[in-house]
């Protein structure tokens, strides 16, 4: 090893370091950003030393120089553009789409690093294990992701797509891949072997995800980020970097603890999941308040209550100030009295992703709310106009009927037709403003009663008072 | 490239994947997405492989999957930190600014 590679490697150390140390502070919103910050720094030195490091070995030639110039400046441009444009309400598909191209990229190091190999004994075990691991892994996850952002971006069915013969291809396919791993494990010279586990792989990944509907993206998107973390991790065995081993198993390790709970609080099993075939409800709501001169009509616990316990059809909309005040328990007693006392109650979940997406079903989830009162905005949104109440929780701009109209900060956003509702109400804190910061014409509806307390103390009040007049 | 032996690099990944579980099981729920998107833009240090692959490369075949794998790796490692920035920026923003109207309001009320 020379200086320059030693010292490289040093700093690829240290950038590794810096990954760990920046995911760390991610354990809260105030340090958050910060830890980013620096992860992405330690990113910048480690490509920084990359490119001293490949000029000093000096084996680039003149075209390698371009094809790593150009590439490297084409997919910033597009990762840029991707991350600057992408609105909050499509931020899972982009994620899906980074896994797909980090999964992407990570198999074709080791479809390059193979390809180099004239003969299988100058490649031993030691590549051709982890090589062929990695196009299994990277190519499983480049397509897999790619269908998954299709279906959350709704070019793909986000309904579980089941065709004849899908169960037999699940079988034969990982069969014929476990084959071809194999065969490549011990030809890795052989092109047929290469191409033909490719091929199949990318086939499974397609395979696996289509039948997945769209309720359970999140488990498969945090699944989908764990292969990738290993498939980077596997090009880190290939070329010997210890910096992509590093990156790659704490991508896994996240990617697989995200899996897990988010399973798990779904109630679902992660085989569950991936086996698939059911689940379309999906998404999480936005934001508090409204604000401004106009009328509202202020309403009390018990008005409240009287309206739901005669009611036949209710429809709850939790949104962002439910996840803050942590009351989806107490959302999710007062749905199970109402149900016991033979009220229709569903949830209506807005796809948006204020700030999680996904994470409104797993908290309301967390909150024993039977998976099939989850309804996604399409669905929900035929069922308000016979929707006896709608009781908003802390959700503003999904909810704000001015998204209809052009030339405001959410013109065109989709919303839950809340106002088709017979009634309703909302529950707030304050007239406060939702992400948009716009005011919400809901809140002056005059079928429209607000409920100004927090939504944890306001459900708690409502349930009590709704126990009493059902008895 | 490093000599690097097998059971080093094996070590290295077991532990790189206790590091991994240790530091994110403390993260909070609430940060899950952003945590996801950041882990997200860590792994985009596939693109440092795409390079040495891209230094490698002397066939018309090796430059191409080399290019690819620089425009994927370049714009997982892009992307991934600048909208992991944009929505903890967002995340940072809200709860301050929730806190204040509710502030407000309150007096108000009383």
């Amino acid at each position: 090893m020379d200086t320059v590679s030693n010292a490289v490697h040093y700093v690829f150390l240290g950038a590794a370091a810096c990954f760990v140390i920046g995911l760390h502070l991610m354990n809260h919103p105030r340090t958050a950003r910060r830890g980013n910050t620096l992860s992405a720094f330690a990113m910048a030195v480690a490509i920084g030393a990359t490119v001293w490091l490949v000029a000093d070995e000096g084996t680039i030639s003149g075209t390698g120089w371009l094809v790593l110039g150009t590439g490297g400046l084409v997919g910033a441009a597009l990762g840029l553009w991707a991350a600057r444009e992408v609105r909050m309400t499509a931020m899972p598909q982009l994620v899906s789409l980074f896994n797909a191209v980090g999964g992407g990229a990570a198999a074709l190091i080791a479809v390059n690093d193979l390809l180099q190999a004239d003969d299988a004994a100058a490649l031993g075990a030691r590549v051709s294990v982890p090589g062929a691991l990695d196009i299994v892994i990277g190519a499983v996850t480049f397509s897999g992701s790619l269908i998954a952002a299709g279906k959350l971006q709704g070019i793909v069915s986000g309904a579980p797509v089941v065709f004849p013969g899908a169960r037999l291809l699940n079988v034969l396919l990982p069969a014929s891949f476990v084959a071809g791993t194999v065969w490549l494990v011990l030809a890795p010279d052989s092109r047929t072997a290469l191409y033909g586990l490719t091929a199949v792989a990318l086939l499974f990944g397609v395979t696996m995800v289509l039948p997945i509907g769209g309720a359970d993206m999140p488990v498969v998107i945090a699944l989908l980020n764990a292969f990738t973390g290993s498939a980077v991790a596997m090009a880190g065995f290939v070329l010997d970097e210890t910096a992509l081993i590093i990156a790659g198993m704490l991508v896994s390790a996240s990617g697989g603890i995200l899996t897990k709970l988010m399973a798990d609080a779904m109630n679902r099993s992660i085989a569950n999941v991936v086996i698939g075939g059911f689940g379309t409800g999906d998404g999480a709501p936005a934001a508090t308040g409204a604000g401004g001169a106009a009328q509202v009509r202020p309403v009390s616990a018990d008005d409240v209550a009287i309206q739901l316990a005669y009611a036949s059809k209710v429809v709850f909309v939790p949104g962002y100030g439910l996840a803050a005040a942590q009351a989806q328990h107490e959302l999710g007693d007062l749905a199970k009295l109402l149900t016991a006392h033979g009220i229709d109650v569903s949830y209506a979940v807005h796809p948006v992703a204020g700030r999680m997406p996904g994470h409104m079903n797993v908290l309301l989830a967390e909150a024993n709310v039977p998976y099939t009162q989850l309804k996604e905005m399409d669905e929900a949104n035929p069922q308000f106009p016979q929707a006896d109440v709608a009781l908003v929780v802390g959700a503003n701009d999904v909810t704000n009927p001015i998204a209809r109209r052009p030339g405001n900060a959410i013109s065109g956003m989709p919303i839950l037709d809340v106002d088709k509702a017979k009634s309703v109400v909302v529950i707030k804190r304050s007239m406060g403003h939702g992400y948009a910061g716009i005011d919400n014409e809901l809140y002056t509806d005059p079928k429209t009663g607000m409920f100004f307390t927090d939504a944890k103390k306001g459900l708690s009040e409502l349930k009590a008072a709704v126990a009493e007049f059902v008895g | 490239m490093n000599d690097l032996d097998l059971l080093t690099a094996i070590t290295v990944f077991v532990l790189s994947v206790l590091v991994g579980i240790e530091v994110i099981s403390k993260v909070p729920a609430t940060l899950h997405t952003p945590l996801m998107s950041g882990s997200n833009s860590v792994h985009g240090i596939v693109v440092v492989g795409a390079m040495l692959i891209a230094a490698e490369s002397h066939t018309w075949l090796g430059y191409v999957l080399a290019f690819v794998a620089m425009v994927f790796g370049a714009m997982n490692v892009v992307g991934g930190y600048v909208v992991t920035d944009r929505m903890l920026e967002m995340f940072k923003a809200r709860p301050a600014a929730e806190k204040k109207t509710s502030g407000t309001q309150e007096k108000a009320e009383v």
